[in-house]
C-alpha cells in the first residue's frame, strides 16, 4: 500500500509535523498567507488527509475536488469554517482540539478584562506618546475595581469554565447564561444562571465565550449593548461574528457602555481605518486567544496526532 | 501625595505641625525619626488599596506575557495585515509557571491567591518568614533571595523602597534569572536598577517587564524602556480605581483628623 498524502494548510512547529511524518507524507503550506480557495483546491486534489485552520473554507466544493480525503483534521475548536454535516455525508471524519486550548484561552480573556477595566494598554500608549508629565494625581487614569465586581459568562463550555475558575481569584460575583444550565459547575465555582437580559442587566464585564453558530451571530447588537450598564465592559473571546461590530462602536462612542475588549473581529484582520481603531475606550487584540506556548505546541501535537487516527481507520 | 518628601527640612519649617496624613500605603518619603522625636502622629492608607493594586499587578504580568499592548499597539500602527499563522505572535502560558513574590505583605499574598486560581506555583522571599500557617493557608513556599530569582518564571516585586532595598535588584540579581523570564514591579521604581534592568532587556536576557514604577518619575517617551516592544508601562496607577480612590480619600481624611485631634490615626504609621 502506497504511503498515505498529507496536507498541510499553515506551517507548524516541526515536532507535531514529525508525528504526522511518521505515516504519511507531508506537503506544509508554506507561505505567510493561507491558500488561495484555488490553492487549496489543487494541493487537496492527492490527499488523503488534510490539517486544516480556521482560515480554510472546507465545503463541498473542496471535498469535490478531494476524491481520495478521508480525513480532516482541524487546528481549533471552533469548526464553523468546516461543513462538518457534508463531510460526514461523504464518511470523512472531522478532528478538531476541544480541551486542550481552554485555559490560554481563559487566561487572555482574564487579560482583556483587567486590561480594560484598568486601562493599561490605553494608559501605555499615552505614556509612550509623551503624555506622562505629572508624577501623580489622585484621579488621573481611573479604572475599575475588579475585585468584588459582577462577572456574566456568555456560554459555559470549557473556555467559560476556565474563566470562572480564574475569576474566583479576584473574589468576582459571577453570573452566567448557557443554553443549558450546569449544576455541577455552579456548586464547583459558585456561579449563578441568569436568563441572557438579567445577566447584561447585572454585569460589569461581559465575557463572550461562545461557539459561533446561526443563533450566536450579532448575539451583541444595538438592544443588547442598551441593556448593558453604563459602567459596563464587553470582552469577547469567541468569533468576531458574534459582536455587531457597528452598534458596538456607537455603543463605546456614546458613552452605552465604557469599554470593549475584542480578541476576534469581524473581518480579521480588522481594518486600518475601521472606526473602531479611533476609539480610546477599546483594547484589541489580533486573535491570539490559544497563541502561547506551550498550548499552541501542544494543540499542533492533537491535531497532528488526530490526523494519523483519521489516516488510520481509528477515532479522532 | 507619595511624591511629597516630608523630610526633616519640612518637618521643622512646620513649627505647628501635629499630624501627617499619607494618601497611600507607602511612606518611605516621610522621615520618621523626625516625627517620632517631635511628636508627630503619622497615618497612611493599607488595606484598602490592597486588591487595587494586586489587581494591577497581575494584569501588568498577563500583559507582557499574552503581548496584549503589544499586540493593540501593532494593530493600530497597521501592522496586522494577515491573520497569523500557528507559529506566530506567541506568548507564554500561565499554568505550571513559578511566580515568585518577594516581599509576602498584603499586596504580595494578595497577588499569590490570584496567581493560583491560574494554575501557578507560588514561591516567596522577605524580609521574615510567615508562620506555618499561613504558609499552607496560602499555598506558598519560602525559598532564598537567590532561588527565587533562580528558580522563578516570573518574579513581581511587592517591598517598601528603604535604605536596604534601595537598588536591591541589580545586575546581579538579574542575573540568576531564567533566560525568558519576566518581571513585575509595582511596588516602588528605586528598587530596581533601572539601568541594570534595561540592559538585561535589550541583552535578551529577560522575555519582559511589566512596571507602573519607575527609577525616576514621570517616565518619558525617550527612555529606553519606551522603545521596547516586551515591556508594558503604566504611569504609577497601582491604586487607581474610582472606588479604591474614594476609600482611600475616606481613611486619609478620618486619620488626618483623628491625629489632628491627638488621638492614633485609624491607621498609624
Amino acid at each position: 500500500m502506497s504511503t498515505a498524502r498529507a496536507f498541510v494548510t499553515r506551517t507548524l512547529l516541526p515536532e507535531a509535523l514529525d508525528i504526522i511524518r511518521e505515516v504519511a507524507d507531508v506537503t506544509v503550506w508554506p507561505e505567510e498567507t493561507p491558500p488561495s480557495v484555488e490553492e487549496l483546491r489543487r494541493h487537496c486534489g492527492d490527499a488523503d488527509g488534510i490539517l486544516t485552520t480556521i482560515m480554510d473554507r472546507v465545503d463541498a466544493d473542496l471535498l469535490d475536488a478531494a476524491p481520495r480525503l478521508r480525513a480532516i483534521s482541524q487546528l481549533a475548536v471552533g469548526l464553523d469554517n468546516v461543513d462538518v454535516a457534508e463531510a460526514t455525508r461523504r464518511g470523512i471524519p472531522v478532528g478538531y482540539t476541544p480541551g486542550v486550548l481552554a485555559k490560554s484561552t481563559a487566561d487572555l480573556a482574564m487579560a482583556l478584562l483587567l486590561g480594560a477595566a484598568r486601562r493599561t494598554s490605553e494608559s501605555e500608549r499615552w505614556l509612550r506618546g509623551g503624555g506622562w508629565q505629572i508624577q501623580f494625581h489622585p484621579t488621573h487614569w481611573l479604572g475599575q475595581d475588579v475585585h468584588e465586581a459582577c462577572l456574566g459568562i456568555v456560554g459555559l463550555g470549557q473556555i467559560g469554565r476556565e474563566i470562572a475558575k480564574r475569576a474566583g481569584g479576584f473574589d468576582m460575583d459571577i453570573v452566567y447564561h448557557s443554553r443549558t444550565r450546569y449544576p455541577d459547575a455552579e456548586a464547583e465555582h459558585g456561579l449563578r444562571y441568569a436568563e441572557f437580559p438579567d445577566l447584561l442587566a447585572q454585569a460589569d464585564f461581559v465575557v463572550l465565550s461562545v461557539p459561533l453558530t446561526p443563533q450566536t451571530h450579532h448575539l451583541i447588537s444595538g438592544p443588547q449593548l442598551a441593556m448593558m450598564k453604563p459602567s459596563a465592559i464587553l470582552i469577547n473571546v469567541s468569533r468576531g461574528p458574534v459582536v455587531d461590530p457597528a452598534a458596538l462602536y456607537e455603543a463605546l462612542r456614546d458613552g452605552q457602555i465604557a469599554r470593549a475588549a475584542l480578541d476576534v473581529t469581524s473581518p480579521e484582520p480588522i481594518a486600518v481605518d475601521d472606526p473602531l481603531l479611533t476609539l480610546d475606550n477599546l483594547v484589541i487584540t489580533p486573535h491570539i486567544g490559544s497563541a502561547a506556548l506551550p498550548t499552541r505546541l501542544n494543540t499542533m501535537k492533537l491535531a497532528a496526532r488526530n490526523l494519523v487516527a483519521g489516516l488510520k481507520g481509528e477515532p479522532m | 501625595m507619595p511624591y511629597d518628601t516630608i523630610d526633616r527640612e519640612v518637618i521643622e519649617a512646620a513649627a505647628d505641625l501635629r499630624a501627617i496624613s499619607t494618601y497611600s500605603v507607602g511612606y518611605e518619603h516621610i522621615d520618621l525619626q523626625c516625627t517620632k522625636s517631635r511628636g508627630i502622629l503619622v497615618g497612611y492608607t493599607p488595606d484598602v488599596l490592597t486588591r487595587a493594586t494586586a489587581d494591577l499587578a497581575f494584569a501588568l504580568m498577563l500583559d507582557v506575557m499574552r503581548r496584549v499592548s503589544e499586540g493593540d499597539r501593532l494593530i493600530r500602527s497597521g501592522g496586522w495585515q494577515q491573520v497569523f499563522g500557528p507559529c506566530d505572535f506567541l506568548g507564554t502560558d500561565l499554568e505550571t509557571k513559578t511566580v515568585g513574590i518577594l516581599g509576602p505583605g498584603r499586596i504580595g499574598l494578595s497577588f499569590a491567591e490570584k496567581a493560583q486560581a491560574f494554575g501557578m506555583k507560588v514561591v516567596y522571599h522577605g524580609n521574615g518568614r510567615l508562620s506555618e500557617r499561613q504558609e499552607r493557608q496560602a499555598g506558598i513556599e519560602h525559598v532564598s533571595l537567590n532561588q527565587l530569582f533562580s528558580e522563578s518564571d516570573i518574579v513581581s516585586l511587592h517591598i517598601p523602597h528603604t535604605k536596604r532595598t534601595h537598588d536591591m535588584v541589580n545586575r546581579s540579581l538579574l542575573a540568576k534569572m531564567k533566560r525568558g523570564a519576566f518581571i513585575v514591579n509595582t511596588s516602588r521604581g528605586r528598587v530596581i536598577n533601572q539601568k541594570d534592568l534595561v540592559l538585561a532587556l535589550q541583552n535578551g536576557d529577560l522575555a519582559g517587564a511589566a512596571l507602573d514604577v519607575f527609577y525616576d518619575e514621570p517616565l518619558g517617551a525617550d527612555s529606553p524602556l519606551a522603545k521596547m516592544e516586551n515591556v508594558v508601562l503604566t504611569p504609577h496607577m497601582g491604586s487607581s480605581t474610582k472606588e479604591t480612590r474614594e476609600n482611600m480619600a475616606r481613611l486619609a481624611v478620618l486619620n488626618l483628623k483623628m491625629a489632628m485631634a491627638g488621638r492614633r490615626p485609624k491607621c498609624a504609621v
